[in-house]
């Protein structure tokens, strides 16, 4: 993994501080063009990795890297998937066991397991389960994805229901589909490092926010500093700059500080913001 | 250890369920709902014992409490099953579609002394609370209007096929975005007395409303809007917002931050002339656990703890709820009424309509 990966926050309107930014935001990204733009500027500081959710206008961006194989040799791109509220739309419109067959590339299949009653056996789960995977993956096709990751709201969705079989069997298809290697975005750390270890999955790829005020890490920054010095995973830093609440040289020596940290990610709109940002991880690290 | 049962497994069920499993306070007893598949999936993942009826799970169960998350029209029914048996309960919002047995249920819990909350999450939200406090004659002055709004992206087609878009099930924007809206507006100013000019209209859905909006006029001279919309998809998601114009500024406040503009310094408060802004991050307390905003996990463990130390005044109680429901009633009373007027419209109503209003413009008889 690179030291520094490119989030996707900004493009699609996410921004923890401001209605009123995450709109501007939006506005700004609605056409591709103006994310190429961006990723094409990072790429140019140096930042060939793009952490993105499996949102649908991701497919667009996909297709524009498949176009222009020369340039973008070499690119990684690590999917977050899935992309929530595409679900949990359809599920508000559809109900849940719709929702989850119109995303099926295979129609039928949940259909006709729902359809047979109580047949919903250990097997039947891990079929849903990889055919939706493989759903979300469609769009990467041919291009570099050497780290998958599953979004928080799934992970710690599984976490809380202690439907702990799920992050292996999310495992396993990553690896033996994709041949790549499983990660984990979490906002409880520490429980999630539990359980992972708990269904045997070892030196993991954990994501989670990682800032000096403790903003979504459940269990405080100080539970989060002794796992990360102690336990055996490979932590990316993300919400480093607890949504702009902390100065960037401040917000990055903290986590540069902690050196078992593999990755930060990180999202910016303008070459400039870029190119600073990455200068400093480097200055830091 | 506090032994909890939840009833109904969608999308606000699973939600809880995952919150409330992973409480160190709670022990998850068992779970319940209609649908077996999601019953046997969660049996044999998450160990959890299931039931497909309610009424068998709290008899056999030896339970302190129960969360309901089913469609709104089983809530009255449900809650009134737990209360019967000394359970202290937690009902998804709006509380009961019917204000008659919503009140004969708020009465009974209190009469029993039992834990109520009902699901208003806002009620959770740094910037509301914040709000909340803010609205107080030596900060805002006296409130002369407040606006709440919600929108978001669920009815954007004339399609959907869940009890969301059944009348009879409780579904539509005003049980669903507008209690929303009006019960933080409830929060943060109180309830208002009476409303008018309320439309509650359909856009693509064919069984329920999708907008709502009205005028809301409040005991002390203060009016209000509320304008309530579940098919705007220029929202990535929901958006609720409240304004409050006071005699000493205006604030207004959302998920994410609050901003305060006041004319004069409030020293008490360190509070400058002008703006003041502050965002989640300042004004989030952390989560034990978190899955999808620190205000679902905040609710149940506030729940917990009011069931742990016997308190029943919680932020959000069977009573304020219905508070609630009785805004939506009446505005469902106006929004009829107003329709009827328009009924009138077509033929001979019409005829005389017009004659009255012409003789009005003209200031004759």
């Amino acid at each position: 993994m690179d030291r520094v990966l490119f989030g996707d926050n900004q493009f699609f309107g996410v921004n923890h501080m401001s209605e009123e930014k995450a709109r501007a935001q939006a506005m700004r990204f609605q056409h591709d063009e103006a994310i190429i733009e961006v990723l094409d500027a990072a790429l140019d500081e140096g930042i060939a990795t793009f952490m993105c959710t499996t949102h649908e206008r991701i497919g667009a961006i996909c297709d524009h890297w498949r176009a222009n194989p020369p340039k973008y040799k070499g690119y990684k791109f690590f999917p977050c998937m899935p992309y929530a509220h595409k679900y949990a739309n359809a599920a508000t419109e559809y109900g849940i066991v719709e929702a989850i067959r119109r995303f099926l590339p295979q129609e039928g299949l949940l259909n006709a397991v729902v359809r047979g009653g109580m047949s919903l056996a250990k097997k039947d789960v891990e079929g849903v389960a990889t055919l939706l995977i493989d759903a979300e993956m469609k769009m990467f096709q041919g291009l570099e994805t050497p780290v998958i990751f599953l979004q928080n709201v799934v992970t710690d969705l599984l976490l809380g229901t202690g439907f702990k079989e799920g992050l292996r069997i999310f495992a396993d298809h990553v690896r033996l589909r994709y041949n790549a290697e499983p990660g984990f975005i979490t906002m409880n750390l520490i429980r999630l490092l539990d359980a992972l270890d708990e269904v045997g999955l070892e030196n993991p790829i954990v994501c989670c926010n990682i800032n000096k005020l403790g903003f979504r890490m459940c269990g405080g920054a100080a539970a989060y500093e002794q796992a990360i010095a102690t336990r055996r995973f490979r932590p990316i830093a993300m919400s480093v700059l607890a949504s702009g609440a902390i100065p960037p040289r401040e917000a990055f020596e903290y986590v540069c500080a902690q050196k078992q940290i593999a990755s930060i990610v990180f999202g910016a709109s303008t070459r400039e913001h870029i190119r600073q940002t990455k200068s400093l991880i480097h200055m830091l690290s | 250890m506090i032994k909890a049962a939840l009833i109904g497994l969608g999308k606000m069920g699973i939600s809880h369920q995952a919150i409330i499993t992973a409480h160190p306070d709670v022990k998850m007893v068992a779970v319940c709902d209609a649908a077996n598949y999601v019953l046997t999936l969660m049996e044999k993942y998450t160990g959890v014992k299931t039931y497909s009826d309610y009424r068998k799970m709290i008899d056999t169960e030896d339970l302190d409490c129960v969360f309901i998350a089913t469609p709104s029209r089983f809530h009255a029914e449900m809650v009134r099953y737990a209360l019967d048996k000394n359970l202290h309960v937690f009902c998804e919002k709006p509380f009961c579609l019917d204000v008659e047995q919503g009140s004969a249920l708020a009465q009974l819990a209190e009469r029993k002394r039992l834990v109520t909350q009902v699901g208003y999450h806002c009620r959770f939200v740094g910037a509301f609370r914040e709000a909340r406090r803010l609205a107080a004659p030596n900060i805002l002055g006296n409130i002369h209007h407040v606006q709440v709004e919600a929108y978001g992206p669920v009815v954007v087609r004339t399609k959907g096929s869940t009890w969301r878009h059944s009348k009879i099930e409780g579904g539509g924007c005003l049980h669903d975005y507008a209690c929303h809206a009006i019960d933080l507006m409830n929060y943060v100013v109180g309830a208002p007395r009476s409303v008018g000019g309320t439309v509650v209209k359909s856009i693509f859905s064919q069984d329920v409303d999708d907008e709502v909006y009205s005028t809301l006029y409040f005991e002390n001279g203060a009016t209000g809007y509320l304008a309530a919309n579940w098919s705007d998809d220029s929202y990535r998601k929901m958006f609720t917002r409240i304004t409050l114009w006071g005699t000493k500024g205006r604030l207004s406040a959302d998920r994410q931050e609050y901003q305060i503009y006041l004319r004069e310094p409030n020293e008490e408060l360190s509070l400058d002339a002008g703006w003041t802004i502050k965002n989640t991050v300042e004004l989030t307390q952390p989560a034990w656990f978190y899955l999808r905003g620190e205000e679902y996990s905040a609710q149940i463990d506030h729940f917990i703890q009011s069931v742990k130390a016997g308190n029943h005044q919680t932020e959000s109680t069977f009573s304020s709820a219905l508070a609630t429901d009785r805004v939506v009633q009446m505005l469902l009373a106006d929004a009829e009424g107003r329709r009827t007027e328009v009924w009138k419209n077509s033929g001979a109503a019409t005829a005389k309509k017009r004659s009255v209003l012409q003789d009005l413009l003209v200031g004759g008889h």
